[in-house]
């Protein structure tokens, strides 16, 4: 079997996920949807439950064992993500609920205190809703201006079109690292260097690249990164905002309360160092350690195999796709410039009926929008039904992907023209 | 039939996927008595209604928009359903329809011009398309409470929950 050649063992890294045992109206669970979550190994389970169960208590400022002992855990996770980004120093690590919330406090403490009605922020056509609306809203209080650099017509962005609609009054050039809707990913480190010559930081949507490929923000030279921990084995409700420390420094705090404190007077306070002047109130402290055991998890395994895998996926699936005929498919064609994201819709049927069918067969694909409505806007579809990998799946998945999509032609009627 | 089969078949029977490729009632109304536009955001489906006055009854019914088999297929059912009812009728049906998605009324209630609405009672056991359903339903309903005003467009928006 194929699957022999591949360094990425999933039959033997399936049996770390129960959930992936599971059936699904009678037949085995197929699980394509992970660009919107990915399933948890039982390392990380694991974790949680042992961390309630031996270590419970709140962090910081506590003399007693349980509490030394979670304050050393949280530490020990931050320095993990610190290691799996390359992030120059683990303060520079702000734990957040999700990439959404990351995004929205660099809109909030970087943007509340430097943006001016004068300023411009850049953003791509493409970018999810959480990249998106945080600027809309903050643009609309300050009066500054939101500018796209569109998207080509298989979905990704390019440099040079970028390049034409940066100006100097651009302040912030976010973008998104890899396309959740299309798979296309982008030139980070040109995009970064693009801001920079312009004057201005570079905000890297990696929520999709991160858990995929090998990230190193000191070699983007980017000045901020957000990512979700559940995209990446990890639990919900943690995400991470990554800083530039200089750029962390300047900014206003985000929420107040205890933690991001130093000293607290009745009508003002000085605020915390880094990276707790971030993070006010208990953290969700049982999450940041279960992320840092699915940190440990996925730090085990080869990324340049991990890439490999997924690409293996991808192009079995573009295959049974393109042979099937009747289908419309998003993203770049060439396979090197996207990761395991294959968006997609068949015939003239809506993507929720797609995904209906699919369902009934087991096969967990995404369909609607991908809160990305300007970008279906641009194709000029309501929605669309996305498959996306990661190590657990295997090309026999890909074969019950293609049953499915077969019995959505079937059951629909879809004459072939081909 | 495995489990999901026989689920599936029961959600799209063959009668919805006709209605869904059917022709029937599609188009817009030039100068329609009522007008309405309904939109679920949740998966960007859009309907937009217009529909004549014949005295005290519904004239024409037409739709535009787009959306999936159940969403289409509901549509023109309610169409059938509704075109030369009394008003105070097609507010009745309205409700029974609606009851039989969202109450669980049983079938064998339903009044006879919803006959082939039965066809959609399959949608119950999928909850997350029960407002694919509804749609058309309840951007009608709100049509008809706004009443014949042909200078504003009702607009209906299903809530995300």
């Amino acid at each position: 079997m194929s699957r022999l050649a591949m360094a990425i063992d999933s039959e033997r890294i399936r049996k770390d996920f129960p959930i992936l045992s599971r059936t699904i109206r009678g037949k085995p669970l197929v699980y394509l949807d992970n660009a919107a979550t990915t399933q948890k190994p039982n390392q990380v389970l694991e974790s949680l439950r042992t961390y309630y169960q031996r270590h419970n208590a709140n962090i910081h400022r506590g003399v007693h064992t349980l509490s030394t002992e979670s304050t050393q855990m949280v530490d020990a996770a931050r320095d993990k993500v610190a290691k799996f980004i390359n992030a120059p120093k683990s303060e520079t690590v702000i734990f957040t609920r999700n990439a959404t919330e990351a995004i929205n406090l660099v809109a909030y403490a970087w943007g509340r205190k430097f943006l001016t009605p004068r300023d411009e922020i850049l953003l791509t056509e493409v970018e999810h809703h959480s990249n998106l609306v945080p600027w809309q809203i903050l643009a609309q209080e300050k009066g500054a201006r939101l500018r796209f650099v569109p998207v080509e017509a298989d979905g990704s962005v390019s440099v040079e079109t970028a390049r034409r609609t940066i100006t100097p009054k651009t302040k912030l050039f976010a973008f998104t690292a890899a396309s959740n809707a299309t798979g296309a990913l982008s030139p980070v480190r040109e995009l970064v260097d693009l801001a920079h010559e312009n004057g201005a930081l570079a905000l890297i949507d990696g929520a999709q690249w991160v858990p995929h490929f090998k990230t190193d923000v000191q070699a983007w030279n980017a000045d901020f990164l957000a990512f979700s921990s559940h995209k990446m084995l990890g639990p919900t409700g943690i995400g991470v905002l990554w800083g530039r420390e200089s750029v962390l420094e300047e900014m206003n705090p985000f929420l107040g309360g205890g933690d991001m404190i130093q000293e607290v007077w009745l009508e003002r306070s000085t605020y915390n160092v880094l990276p707790y002047k971030f993070e006010a109130g208990t953290p969700n402290i049982a999450d940041v350690v279960a992320f840092g055991a699915a940190i440990d998890y996925l730090s085990a395994l080869d990324f340049a195999e991990l890439r490999r895998h997924e690409l293996e996926l991808t192009r079995r699936t573009i295959e049974i796709l393109r042979n099937e005929g009747e289908i419309t498919l998003y993203g770049p064609e060439d396979l090197e410039k996207r990761g395991g994201i294959v968006s997609f819709n068949v015939a003239d049927i809506h993507a929720h009926d797609v995904g209906q069918i699919f369902d009934a067969e087991g096969v967990a694909v995404r369909v609607g929008h991908h809160c990305c409505q300007p970008l279906m806007r641009k194709f000029r579809v309501a929605g669309t039904a996305r498959a996306s990998f990661y190590v657990y799946n295997t090309l026999e998945e890909v074969e019950a992907f293609g049953r499915a999509l077969k019995k959505v032609k079937e059951f629909f009627k879809v004459k072939s023209h081909a | 039939m495995p489990e999901g089969d026989a689920e599936l078949a029961d959600l799209y029977r063959d009668v919805l996927i006709d209605y869904y490729r059917s022709p029937s009632h599609k188009g817009k109304l030039e100068t329609p008595d009522f007008h309405s536009h309904g939109v679920n955001p949740l998966c960007g489906d859009e309907v937009e209604l217009t529909m004549t006055k014949d005295g005290e009854k519904i004239g024409q019914v037409r739709y535009a928009g787009h959306g999936c088999v159940i969403s289409q297929a509901s549509t023109v059912m309610m169409a059938e359903a509704l075109e030369g009812a009394e008003f105070g009728r097609a507010k009745v049906l309205i409700e029974n329809f609606r009851d039989m998605l969202l109450r669980n009324a049983p079938i064998s209630g339903l009044p006879e011009e919803l006959e082939e609405a039965k066809a959609l009672e399959g949608v119950r056991k999928f909850p997350v398309r029960i407002k694919c359903a509804l749609l058309a339903w309840n951007t009608m309903k709100l049509g008809l409470d706004q009443g014949p005003r042909k200078a504003e467009t009702a607009e209906y928006k299903e809530s995300e929950r």
